[in-house]
């Protein structure tokens, strides 16, 4: 069985083992973060896939595994373990991310700011996209994965995200900021994204297929140089639609090709993802160790 | 090396006193589960009027969201949970509907309540009918320390 494949039947078996469900309401973004933190103490695993196609080199399917936990209504934290598999190459695991989200305005705005701080420990044969940087092109994903997990990667990363709710509409900017925490200068990026529910009004009868079940939209990312040559030149730049199902029995997959925009990005590449959300797994943590119902 | 851990040392240590600020938050929103936020509704807000006021699938669609989102802390028929007060007391029924609205607009967040604007417009009205249908019932009432 491959990793993916393991990875994927884990969140199954978790599934079955918290039988517990909350309907999820997620947007469809796949790199684009929202002003949406993770409701408290609730846990929600995830699955993703991207693959990529790799002009000069082998086309490669990139995976991570994500758990997110509510620790308050202003704070969520994650933890990423991902990995790739490299066409006629090989499989080899990636590295791990550490992630933080907190809100911290009060009151909901127009605009709503949402800081996210993240340390990565990486390998150079990390392909999962999760989001782009200074200037991350395809070429640097030809080097064979024996020699690219060689190099390891620690880099602290920063990002201020936006959100706006406008009639239906959810708008998300994301701005990155990347330091490698060797002696290398700050690298940015963005992420954009735009989508909404097929209905807003939701229906009377509880309904697999009810197009307020169903989100779309789509989103623009890529990266934008470094600190010393900023801006779009020798970037990659992707166009993105996608598709959120949040089915009642609290699973939602998501799905989203993505085109490349220019001759320095991955001409394709077909993401999707699948999550699945515990409530109050946070308060059954807690009884196991205290005893208390 | 030495810059490196030096910053993931910083990122951990960094990470404890916002962590034992959020377990005070959270139990100061345990032993607090008073209705005062209610008040803090802007005029404008409350005087909002219920767009499904007079839409009888409304209660029921507003149900279903419920049960789906907010059970979890209010408990089953909004009569109170360990997380969350009951939304059966007289202040949340007797509040208007835009004032209900206002609040799971914006959530109460450093008490625990999240922001639900993740749910459309339609959505949280239609919320709002179902919690007034509820009516006031004070036995609801929980006892947190059981």
């Amino acid at each position: 069985m491959s990793l993916s494949a393991r990875l994927a039947a884990s969140i199954f078996l978790v599934a079955t083992v918290f039988p517990r469900l909350a309907n999820a309401q997620e947007n469809p973004y796949i790199v684009t973060y929202d002003q949406f933190l993770e409701e408290p103490r609730n846990l929600e695993i995830e699955y993703f896939s991207t693959y990529g196609t790799q002009r000069g080199g082998n086309d490669f399917h990139a995976y991570w595994l994500e758990f997110e936990y509510g620790a308050t209504a202003w704070w969520t934290t994650e933890f990423y373990l991902d990995a790739q598999t490299t066409f006629h190459d090989s499989t080899v695991p990636t590295g791990f991310r550490w992630e933080n989200r907190f809100r911290p305005l009060k009151r909901e705005y127009f605009i709503n700011p949402v800081l996210y701080v993240e340390y990565e420990h990486v390998n150079g044969a990390d392909k999962i996209l999760k989001e782009l940087e200074g200037h991350d092109i395809e070429n640097d994903f030809l080097t064979p994965n024996a020699e690219a997990r060689d190099e390891v990667k620690n880099e602290l990363e920063l990002k201020l995200i936006l959100g706006s709710n406008f009639k239906g509409w959810n708008v998300s900017e994301n701005f990155l900021f990347v330091k490698n925490l060797t002696n290398e200068p700050w690298e940015f990026g963005y992420a954009v994204g735009a989508s909404r529910p097929l209905a807003l009004k939701a229906s009377s009868k509880r309904c697999s297929f009810c197009p307020q079940n169903f989100v779309a939209g789509a989103e623009m990312y890529g990266g934008l140089g470094d600190r010393y040559h900023f801006g779009l030149h020798e970037t990659s730049q992707y166009l993105a639609p996608a598709l959120a199902w949040n089915i009642p029995s609290g699973w939602t997959l998501r799905i989203s090709p993505a085109f490349g925009l220019n001759d320095f990005s991955h001409q394709f590449m077909l993401r999707w993802g699948i999550a699945w959300e515990i409530p109050g797994f946070g308060d059954m943590v807690k009884r196991v160790f205290t005893g208390r119902p | 090396m030495n810059n490196r851990r030096l910053a993931l040392a910083f990122f951990v240590v960094s990470l404890g006193p916002v962590s034992v600020f959020a377990q005070k938050q959270a139990s100061a929103a345990d032993n607090s589960h008073d209705y005062s936020e209610l008040n803090r509704a802007p005029a404008k807000v409350r005087a909002r009027m219920n767009p499904f006021q007079s839409d009888p699938d409304a209660v029921v669609a507003g149900q279903l969201l419920f049960e789906d989102h907010c059970t979890e802390c209010h408990g089953p028929a909004g009569g109170g949970g360990k997380k969350g007060p009951s939304l059966r007391h007289a202040e949340v029924q007797n509040a208007a509907d835009g004032t209900l609205f206002w609040l799971l607009t914006n959530g109460v967040a450093w008490k625990g309540m999240p922001v639900w604007s993740k749910l459309p417009e339609a959505q949280r009205w239609q919320l709002v009918r179902y919690l007034k249908s509820l009516g006031v019932n004070d036995v609801f009432k929980v006892d947190k320390k059981l």
